[in-house]
């Protein structure tokens, strides 16, 4: 059996909440293992966690206890510990999460957005927008909004420059916050493509789907995640 | 409320190239900076927020060597910067100016701080040029010429004044002198501020082409929490002179753990 590219052990959230004076547990001593070219669906309720666990693997959210071991290509690191110019370093290299919200900068082109990835790591300038604008294309852009800013698009559109840009350089781990959300069936089939060719690459991925259904065939292993009380902090 | 402490090891694959330790400075009874450390990597934007006062400009500035501090040590590790040269804030008052002018560009929230307004642009940009030991005329024009278009200054106005710029194109010109000798560093002090928003953001855009193209090392200071989360790979908030907290730009964001940075965040519009 193949080793596994991350474990989590006993991974805790709390939030504290000052202004409140509170605490708001996400999560609590969570742990299970992805191996490479695994396929992990998070699912339970509305309020379970399961952004907030997506979010703490990827250090958006500082976990509260616990341990992320990610076998990295540079050695084995504890993503909940390690220090924040190494998991930047990941997430330019190893590390993928796509939300179902892009955060483009204004007047930037779709097409430049998504090559942006490439370019930050080498690629010569035409190479990256030719790969881009083939990008653009497989999840349904049209040609008519490769030099358009994504600031003006429909939600569904920007979602489709969100993944191109998140996946043109494939991770080795990737993160997936209900990336389907507002897409097209089009683009929901081209994205079910691409992580069904992701896997066989060997990328472990770890997803939240509104409609786990899209992804049925991909899923591997399923994690349920059950709901907490929020509990006032002895100040 | 448990917190971890990051002790993990790091992972081998880089070195800082700035170290700042214990950086102390009073005015008087006033403590403008009070005891802070940074640390910035190659290639990253270090963002730095705070109210007025916080002392992140006073900060800044003696990052560039302009103002000393009363105590702390500064490292700059760069091939040409020699280990003996130990503390940066021990250097006289020559060897730093030769040192800001090699390898540290600075652009000033106020263009009057940065620029001479009765000079040309292309002259300001010039100047910075004649520390590189080029006195050749048409060489020293062409290259302010090539640093001008690189900050996106439309060069039919390089031999405007200054003062006859709109202030988008002041801070190009501002820009432009800052990276001419191509710096390791970029010190951004405001860079946007009392630009209205389009201006403000095709500066932002100048400036992050800038950093993906060349790799330059920056640090930016802002009271504008949109210009840092634009900008910046991680964030150091200050408050009264000190570090109340410091992460990656989107968990200084989405989870601030300091009551102060919680304050500033939820006050965002």
């Amino acid at each position: 059996m193949t080793a596994p590219i991350l474990t989590v052990e006993g991974l805790s959230k709390t939030f504290t909440m000052h202004h409140l004076g509170q605490d708001l547990f996400a999560f609590e001593e969570i742990g299970f293992d992805v191996s490479p070219g695994q396929f992990v669906l998070l699912s339970g309720p509305n309020g379970a966690g399961k952004s907030t666990l997506l979010r703490t693997l990827y250090r958006s959210y500082l976990p509260t206890g616990g341990h992320a071991w990610y076998h990295s290509r540079h050695g084995r690191i504890d993503l909940a510990r390690a220090a924040d110019i190494d998991i930047a370093f990941l997430r330019r290299q190893e590390i993928g999460f796509v939300t179902q919200f892009l955060v483009a900068r204004p007047r930037v082109a779709a097409q430049d957005l998504v090559a942006e990835p490439l370019r930050a790591n080498g690629a010569p300038a035409a190479d990256a927008l030719t790969e881009a604008q083939r990008w653009l294309s497989e999840f349904g852009v049209k040609p008519d909004l490769w030099q358009a800013y994504p600031t003006t698009f429909s939600g569904g559109e920007q979602q489709k420059v969100n993944l191109a840009r998140a996946l043109i350089r494939p991770p080795r781990l990737l993160l997936l916050d209900e990336p389907t959300a507002s897409l097209d069936a089009g683009a929901r089939a081209a994205l079910v493509r691409r992580l069904s060719h992701l896997k066989t690459e060997g990328v472990a991925i770890i997803g939240v789907f509104h409609h786990p259904g899209d992804v049925a065939e991909l899923i591997d292993h399923e994690i349920v995640l059950k709901t907490r009380e929020t509990a006032d902090v002895a100040v | 409320m448990t917190t971890l402490t990051r002790e993990a090891p790091r992972l081998a694959t880089t070195q800082p190239l700035i170290r700042l330790e214990r950086v102390s400075k009073s005015y008087g009874r006033v403590v403008a900076v009070d005891s802070v450390a940074a640390t910035v990597y190659p290639g990253e934007v270090l963002g730095i927020v705070g109210e007025s006062g916080s002392g992140k400009s006073t900060f800044l500035r003696m990052m560039n060597l302009e103002e000393r501090p009363d105590s702390g040590s500064y490292k700059l590790a760069l091939p040409d910067v020699p280990e003996a040269a130990g503390n940066l804030f021990d250097l006289d008052r020559f060897d730093a100016r030769m040192l800001r002018a090699r390898h540290i560009g600075i652009v000033y929230q106020n263009p009057h701080q940065g620029l001479l307004m009765g000079n040309t642009s292309s002259g300001n940009v010039a100047e910075r040029l004649l520390v590189s030991g080029e006195r050749r005329f048409a060489a020293l024009r062409s290259r302010a010429g090539a640093a001008l278009e690189s900050s996106e200054f439309p060069l039919e106005r390089m031999d405007a004044r200054p003062i006859e710029l709109s202030g988008g194109m002041q801070q190009r010109v501002q820009l432009a002198k800052a990276i001419a000798l191509e710096p390791a560093v970029l010190l951004l002090d405001e860079p946007t501020t009392g630009l209205d928003v389009s201006v403000q953001a095709l500066v932002l855009d100048t400036l992050k082409r800038l950093q993906r193209d060349r790799k330059i090392t920056m640090v930016i200071v802002s009271h504008d929490l949109g210009v840092i989360r634009t900008m910046a790979d991680r964030v150091m908030v200050m408050r009264r002179g000190a570090v109340v907290e410091e992460g990656l730009a989107d968990q200084i964001f989405q989870d601030p753990q300091h009551h102060y940075t919680q304050q500033l965040v939820q006050a965002k519009l």
